[in-house]
Order: C-alpha cells, then structure tokens, then sequence
C-alpha cells in the first residue's frame, strides 16, 4: 500500500506504530500514577511498559513484512525507519528490564521513570521516520526533554542531579545551535522538507550560498553534541556517570542510535549534491572522534566513564559509514548499530549486575577475581567486551560490523582508505582498555572478601539474552547482513557502488 | 530589511553564545540560551515573510518546546540547589576524570 501523506488520515495510519507506543504510554501514565509509590507498583508498571514496547516491534514488523510506502512527505515510510525503530526498541526493552531490579536496590520508587523511557522512545522513532527539519526538531525534543528527566531521576543522590544539570545546559546549548543552522538552511533553500530542500538547492544552484554553508555547519555542530562526538563530547562522560545505570546503557545505546539515523537520512535526502562540502567535515569529525575516544579511554579507572569513552570510539566508527554514504554504507550503519546497542546493553546490564546500593563497586579494580566468585558474569563480560572491541569468533558480532564498515569505506565510489586504516589502529589502541578489563576479571587475585549477590533474573535475562545474540549470530551473521542490506532510505540519490553486486559481506 | 534583521539576529545568537561560555552561574546560562532560540525565532519570522508561512509554523513549535525545556531545566537546577546551596558551575564538580 502506498500512503497519500497529504491525507490527515492516511498520515496517521503511516505513524501507526510511533501512535501505538505514545498512546499506549499516556495511559500507562496515568496507570502510573493511580496508585501510590511503591517497589511493587513500579515493577507491575515497568512489566506493563514492556509488553507495550513488544506489542509495538510487532507493528513495526507488521509494518516493514506489508512493505509500505509512501509518496513524498513530512515523514518517510521506508526500511530504514523500521531497521531503526526495531533497535531503539530492543535498547528500550533492555533498560527497562534492568531498571526494574536497579531502581528498586536505588530507591527510586516512581513508576513514571519507565514511562518516560516509552516517550523518548517514540521521540526517537520520529526522528527514525522525520523526512522534515520541523519533524527532526521536535523528536531530538521529545526525546532530549525526557532523557533530561531521567538522568537526574536519582533524587537522593548528588551525582545524578550534576549529571542532569551538565547534560541539560549542553542539550540545551546544541539544540540552539540546531535550530539556528535549519533556520538559516530554510532561509537559503525556502523549504523544511528534505526532498524540497534539495531540488531547491540545484533549481537555484546554491552550492556556494554562504547562508546554507553555515546553515549546515550550525546543523552538524548541534548534531555531533547530540551524538557526542569529539569534540563535542566533554559532557558525555559526566552524564553517563551521574546517571543510573540503566539509562547510561540507554542514552549510549537508543539516544545516539537515534540521532544518527536522523543524522543519516538529513545528510543522504537532503544534501547530496554538497557531498564535497559535509564530506571533508564528517571525515574529520570521525578520525578526531576515533582518536579521541580511544586514547582518553585508556586513562579511565571507572567503568561507566571506560563505556563513556568507548562510546564516543564508536561514534567514530559509525560516522565512517555516514562519510562512505552509498548503500553499502547504510547496510554497514545499520548492522554496526544492532551490533553495538547489543553489546552495550549486555556491558552495562553486568555492571549493574554488579553494582551496590548508591551506584557503589564501580571501579575495574573491583571487579578483579570476578571469575573465582561469578564465572557467568565474568564470562559474559568478556564476550561484550571482546564484540565492542571487534574480535573474532568471540567477539561475536563486534567482529562483523567492524568488518562491513570497513568493507564499505573500502568499497565506496571515493574509497575511505585513510579512515579505514585509522579506524584499524584505534581499534588496536582499544584492546589496551578492553582487554585490560577482561584481565582484571580473570587474572588479578580477589582483593574483597564480598561476593557479589546473585542478580536478580530480570538483569540475567539481558546479559544472557545479549550474550547469547552476539555469539549466534556471530556464528550465522547472514541473516542480519540481509536484513540490513535491505535497509536503506528509500529516497537515495548517491551513486551506488559498482562493486555492491558481489557483496563480499559473504567472505567469512 | 532581510539584512538589517539578520544582522540582528546574528548579534543576538552571538551575544548568547557568548554568555553561555563566560558565565557560570546555571540560571544565567539558561538565559543566555533562551535568548540564541529567540535569535533563531526572529529568523525564521524575518524569513517567512519571503516563503510564507511555514517559518511562522515552526516559530510556535520552537516556543512550546522551550516552554517545556524550561519546566525541565528549572526543576533539575532546583534539584542541585537542594544538593549544595549553589547554582554555580564551578562548585558542582563530583563528577570528573
């Protein structure tokens, strides 16, 4: 079926799913706050959120196996939307699952922290879907405004209140930014709309409009804060620590998912014919952000600073499929991007798993000898940091996205050779952090006589369930490899790569 | 016209910026940043009137977001405050490395 975007009723039914989840978490609010606080109330809250979060990759499926599409408009109705939706999804079904032990060990008695989870979420799947610079401004809000909200969710603790402040005066200060480059790129082109915007562009052949350059640059600077990319990344690692645990798996997984699959689509749809322009920027912001995270990863003795970190260095490999672009690119964005989200869930899942009450036991020193005392855990965390790291067989996965991103950036019409090799030598820096934990766990004798309390089952299931993904489909990676060669946006106007044909995605 | 009120509005995104980087005290640096969105809403204003009216639309979008970021925004600088009695940057540092 295709959808008339011009029709209010057709429009809704093109959002389907993204209603769904919005719909469904304004009554769970209201659930939510019909009782008072309690431990209980707040499990059976999260229970429910998390069938709502099922229910709704269902109808995204629906929606992706029917094969919708939809003539040009505010929104895109495409496989790429759906790919991503899926992924946010799952990170969201994680969190939630790990909140439920995490915040009752905490204190935090509100069912309404799981709520605002599902309204990032649909955030999100807007940005997933925005084919319109008004629609990609208010699903960075919605989804921002929110995890602003959760961050400091921690009342009783000061860290999380000087997480939340740090995040929100810097989300703030970017979006400014955002908002002031699309008003200038609207001054320029006269459209908001994607597809408008670049065949205004070549209608009235604006590619040396002073206004539209800064325009673009204003977007990527307001994007690469959202993204934390170097250097624009000096409050990620304050905000992951402050906040809870579940949400710093959430904001390194679903929030930087997000905002790249906008990133993505704005740059493919609505730039193309300024490659050369956004192409120089990107290439840079990518090597900085792989060295930079890489290196200042080293130094780290605390691990949600180490994944902090670490995330940046994967913002880096990300964006090199951003700059390689083609179909190709986009089939390698795509598995990276599960990959990673898989892989970070998992880490941080252990170190909740771990933790103690006021987010105590936290340091790489302490999980020294974990392997006498929790051999699960300690196995499990070697496997997610051996797939963020890339490693073969054991790495999973990891091992597999590195390889198409770097299939890719080699394969492109304008092949990426430098950027693959810089992204080839941080990844060797990397096992410097990576593998350094792995030896803690392993190698250095217990120095605490604590034994860390059996996880609670919720927490198991997502460290195991992640663990059991990296692994399997790090056996059998084709299935995934198909599905993400299909999901590229649908208005693609870059050459595609002569050799995408023999797709050498097979050759493991 | 077009130029005189970009001008303007450059002038008054740049002060922003500006005031976000020089000041440490959270409730000013919320201004300074309230103060760039109205630079970006006298822009969009000064150019729909050569595109029509979508600019406007994204004007109202622009303020009722802010208004919402602000109810945020103030709730968390009160959380701080009941943490440590002080709003200023510099004194709010737990968290580094």
């Amino acid at each position: 079926m295709n959808f008339d975007l011009t029709m209010p009723a057709q429009l809704t039914s093109a959002l389907g799913p993204d209603l769904l989840l919005m719909g469904g978490a304004m009554l769970l609010l209201l659930f939510a706050g019909w009782r008072p606080e309690s431990d209980e109330h707040q499990r059976t809250v999260g229970i429910l959120s998390m069938a709502l979060c099922i229910f709704t990759m269902v109808a995204v499926g629906y929606y992706a196996y029917a094969g919708y599409t939809a003539s040009v408009g505010v929104i895109a109705v495409d496989n790429f939307r759906w790919a991503t939706d899926e992924i946010l999804l799952i990170a969201t079904l994680g969190t939630i699952a790990m909140s439920l032990d995490y915040n009752v060990r905490e204190g935090i008695t509100p069912g309404e922290t799981h709520v605002l989870l599902l309204l990032a979420t649909s955030g999100m799947m807007i940005l997933a879907a925005a084919r319109d610079l008004i629609i990609v401004f208010l699903g960075i809000e919605l989804m921002s405004i929110a995890v602003y909200v959760l961050v400091g969710v921690n009342r009783r603790t000061e860290r999380s209140a000087e997480g939340a402040i740090k995040y929100f005066l810097l989300g703030a200060f970017s979006t400014a930014f955002l908002l002031y480059g699309i008003a200038l790129v609207y001054g320029a082109t006269g459209a908001t709309n994607f597809v408008e915007i670049r065949a205004n562009i070549v209608r009235f052949s604006l590619e040396h409009n002073g206004l539209l350059l800064v325009g673009i640059a204003l977007i990527l600077v307001g994007f690469g804060f959202k993204i934390a990319a170097a250097p624009f990344h000096m409050w990620a690692p304050d905000a992951y620590e402050g906040a809870p645990t579940p949400i710093t798996a959430y904001m390194a997984a679903a929030v930087k998912g997000a905002a790249f699959a906008a990133l993505f689509r704005l740059w493919l749809e609505a730039f193309p014919t300024l490659l050369y322009i956004w192409h120089e920027a990107v290439w840079w912001l990518a090597a900085i952000t792989m060295v930079v995270g890489n290196l200042v990863a080293l130094a780290q003795r605390n691990i949600k600073r180490l994944l902090a970190y670490s995330s940046i260095a994967h913002a880096g490999y990300i964006l090199v499929a951003i700059v390689v672009g083609t179909s190709l690119g986009s089939a390698a964005f795509m598995f990276y991007l599960f990959a990673y989200t898989i892989a970070t869930l998992g880490a941080f899942a252990v170190v909740v798993a771990l933790g103690r009450p006021g987010e105590d036991n936290m340091n790489i020193e302490d999980y020294a000898g974990l392997w006498s005392v929790r051999p699960g855990l300690a196995v499990a965390m070697a496997v997610f940091m051996l797939a963020l790291l890339g490693f073969p067989i054991f790495g999973g996965i990891g091992f597999f996205a590195k390889w198409y991103v770097l299939q890719a950036a080699l394969q492109a019409p304008f092949p990426q050779t430098r950027l693959a090799v810089l992204l080839v030598i941080t990844s060797v820096v990397s096992a410097g952090y990576y593998l350094y934990v792995v030896m803690v766990m392993f190698m250095k004798p217990r120095t605490s006589a604590v034994v860390p309390a059996r996880p609670s089952g919720w927490t198991r299931a997502v460290v195991w369930a992640s663990a059991a993904i990296i692994l399997i489909f790090g056996l059998f990676p084709d299935a995934i490899v198909a599905l993400t060669q299909r999901s590229e946006p649908s208005v693609n106007t870059q050459p595609a790569s002569p050799a995408r044909g023999h797709v050498a995605m097979q050759s493991h | 016209m077009l130029a005189e009120s970009l001008a303007l509005t450059a002038a008054l995104f740049i002060i922003g910026v500006i005031g976000v980087l020089v000041h440490r005290n959270a409730i000013i640096i919320f201004m300074c940043v309230e103060l760039m969105l109205t630079a970006v809403n006298l822009t969009f204003v000064a150019f729909s009137r050569f595109y029509g009216t979508a600019g406007q639309v994204f004007v109202v979008f622009v303020m009722t977001v802010s208004a919402a970021e602000a109810a945020v925004g103030l709730a968390i600088i009160i959380a701080i405050f009941r943490h440590r009695q002080t709003i200023n940057l510099q004194d709010i540092n737990l968290l580094k490395g």
